[in-house]
């Protein structure tokens, strides 16, 4: 994701393919990620290629041939939920190593079709239903705002979008910049978990501390928890549950936002946290201070 | 979405997954002549979208015509734990010699599904420690894998095989329909040893609808989250007097918990997607404008590139068509939001730099009105 350095010492972006490119939405997000420094390549949208995104960026009919012109192993993808598996076979076929997948309502068997190809190609999947990621000042593969976002040595994970930036508005004018954020995705079953995208950022040694930003249902938080008292990861980590107060076996908005029983309910998720020493911020507006708290008392 | 017994055991004789033999009904009418066809004894169960329905007196007994008369519309009119009686099941009764449990889950951490089952059934599974789960892809259930757990929980000989039979059907049940959970609590063993599906429960995933038309007629959708739905909104009805609106299912919940805290009672969830426009918007308090007991609306949008005044105009214009004469506390995040509040000085609606500040107003101003 943030590039390499060329035989001449020059820097060079990581190229970024969009599947979808001019549809509605697809072609907003992809002027908004070029006006953000993105290095977007190329764009895919069958039954148009050969002609060309803003005179700029050339659009393909297949993730193949997008591929084969750009060399371009990430690819974000905005396509109706519907076409989900089919685009998502083809963009890891074509050999696309980081598929950041937006669609919202994307079926969950479909997921998991779509992870079994992940697994066997050896990519990563980050959604469906994402905001994306983004390095501050350096890439943004998403749709996230870029106002809230400033460079900094934070990572913050997140399985909401919007609060994903309210939060991250809230470090910078704390004075805690990102170094990376990720977006989970709201669905019951994620490319990328919680504990994967922790895996991805741990050992980054940008990175002073870590915000945690998950939501009812599931036991992403539990599991990560766990993993974070079995592995004896020391730098300071805030999290922040949505949902504490929603009502059981109600879908709260996203799809995986639902409390079965007690399965994936608030109280289990902030338990484990604290068994973790992860303190649980009861507002948004108060995970900056605790995170200032445990910064101070490393 | 969350089917109703009957619902769950019209796709489990559809599997070929044996239950008792039973008539549903939503009315009384209906309800005589169902009992006339299955005869006396009985048992009238309430169909609710909750469990506990026992504890609460939803299923009873029923021997005669003077016990229907007087169960069945007790029955029908009773709410449970919130919930009203969607529907009458009317069952024959079983001869039960012991009580398991058996369900596929999708498991969320694994990413797979599982399947559980335990020699304890007929009460809620977190509650039982004996548990034998095993984890078995996207795929059919295979025979060895049926076997070993039929094993574990002390089946053998023809129920071993009954049961590896009644797996396998709830396994294609699950994958076929596309289901989160299918469960069969309690799957019974009877006093003549062979096995039944006392109780089910099936959740299906919402976003596979458009692969299942045959599905839609159990689908439970009220007027407004119907149009909700249209519009793209996700929409949670509750028993409280504060409309909650805001753009990002974690952004209302986050501002929900934050109202719940301050002893704000939330009547609305109202999640009008990541984005905010003066349609979106428009349309949201047009929603809300129809619930009679909202008496002030709570709104918490991120914007990031969405203007304040874009957001402003749609109250506007719901105060000057009459959509709205409700008091609106709004916390607007984005560009031009001193433009925005000079538009909405002398309007009910109140602008607020903080979203603790907009939630003290909110619910200050409906306690007092109360």
């Amino acid at each position: 994701m943030r590039g390499s350095i060329d035989d001449n010492g020059n820097y060079q972006k990581q190229p970024v393919i969009v599947q979808g490119i001019t549809g509605k939405y697809g072609s907003a997000h992809t002027k908004l990620m070029i006006e953000y420094g993105t290095n977007i390549v190329a764009g895919v949208t069958p039954g148009k290629g050969g002609q060309k995104f803003e005179d700029k960026v050339p659009i393909y009919n297949s993730v193949k041939e997008a591929v084969d012109a750009s060399g371009a192993q990430i690819a974000i993808m905005f396509v109706p939920a519907k076409f989900f598996l089919d685009a998502a076979k083809e963009a890891l076929e074509a050999g696309i190593k980081l598929l950041v997948a937006i669609p919202e309502h994307v079926p969950i068997h479909d997921t998991m079709k779509t992870i079994e190809l992940v697994k066997q190609k050896d990519a990563i999947m980050i959604g469906p239903n994402t905001p994306g990621i983004i390095i501050p000042k350096l890439i943004k593969v998403g749709i996230m705002p870029a106002s809230p976002f400033s460079p900094g040595n934070i990572a913050v994970l997140s399985k909401s979008g919007t609060l994903l930036y309210e939060i991250s508005n809230n470090l910078t004018s704390a004075g805690f910049g990102q170094s990376i954020t990720i977006g989970i995705g709201g669905d019951p079953i994620n490319g990328t978990r919680m504990i994967d995208a922790f895996d991805m950022v741990k050992d980054d040694s940008d990175i002073d501390g870590m915000v945690i930003v998950g939501e009812i249902g599931g036991e992403a938080e539990e599991v990560l928890a766990q993993h974070i008292i079995d592995i004896g990861f020391k730098k300071p980590i805030v999290g922040y549950i949505a949902g504490r107060r929603a009502p059981k076996e109600k879908r709260m908005g996203h799809a995986g936002a639902i409390v079965m029983g007690t399965y994936g309910s608030a109280e289990s998720k902030i338990t484990m946290f604290a068994k973790a020493n992860i303190p649980v911020a009861k507002r948004p507006g108060e995970i900056a201070i605790l995170l200032a708290g445990k910064m101070n008392s490393q | 979405m969350r089917l109703l017994e009957y619902q769950a055991k019209e796709l489990f004789k559809e599997f070929g997954i044996r239950t008792p033999e039973s008539i549903s009904s939503t009315n009384i009418e209906k309800g005589r002549s169902d009992a006339k066809k299955l005869g006396y004894p009985f048992v009238i169960k309430a169909q609710v979208p909750v469990g506990g329905r026992g504890k609460a007196g939803g299923i009873q007994k029923c021997s005669s015509d003077d016990e229907f008369e007087i169960k069945y519309p007790q029955i029908l009119d009773m709410s449970i734990k919130g919930e009203k009686t969607r529907a009458i099941l009317l069952e024959k009764m079983a001869d039960i010699e012991k009580e398991l449990y058996l369900s596929l889950f999708l498991n969320r951490g694994k990413r797979c599904y599982s399947i559980i089952a335990s020699s304890e059934g007929g009460v809620e599974i977190e509650s039982v420690k004996s548990q034998t789960i095993r984890d078995v892809g996207l795929a059919n259930v295979d025979d060895q894998t049926a076997i070993d757990v039929a094993n574990e929980i002390g089946l053998n000989d023809k129920q071993e095989t009954e049961f590896v039979d009644m797996l396998k059907r709830l396994s294609k049940l699950t994958i076929d329909k596309e289901a989160e959970l299918a469960e069969i609590n309690p799957l019974a063993i009877l006093k003549d040893g062979t096995l039944m599906a006392l109780d089910g429960k099936v959740m299906t995933d919402d976003n596979s609808n458009f692969r299942h038309e045959e599905l839609l007629k159990y689908q439970e959708k009220s007027e407004l989250e119907k149009q909700a739905e249209k519009s793209g909104f996700s929409l949670v009805e509750l028993d409280g007097d504060i409309a909650v609106i805001g753009n990002g299912a974690g952004l209302v919940m986050s501002t929900f918990d934050m109202l719940a805290d301050n002893g704000g009672k939330p009547a609305a969830f109202l999640d009008v997607g990541g984005g905010a426009t003066t349609e979106s918007v428009y349309e949201a308090l047009t929603l809300i404008s129809r619930m009679k007991k909202v008496k002030g609306i709570l709104v918490n949008l991120y914007g990031g590139i969405v203007k304040t005044t874009t957001v402003a105009s749609a109250f506007i214009q719901a105060y000057d068509n009459n959509l709205i004469d409700l008091p609106v506390f709004a916390r607007l995040m984005g560009s031009e939001s001193d433009k925005a509040k000079e538009m909405l000085e002398n309007t009910k609606t109140q602008m607020f730099d903080s979203v603790e500040d907009a939630i003290n107003s909110v619910v200050q101003e409906v306690n007092r009105s109360a």
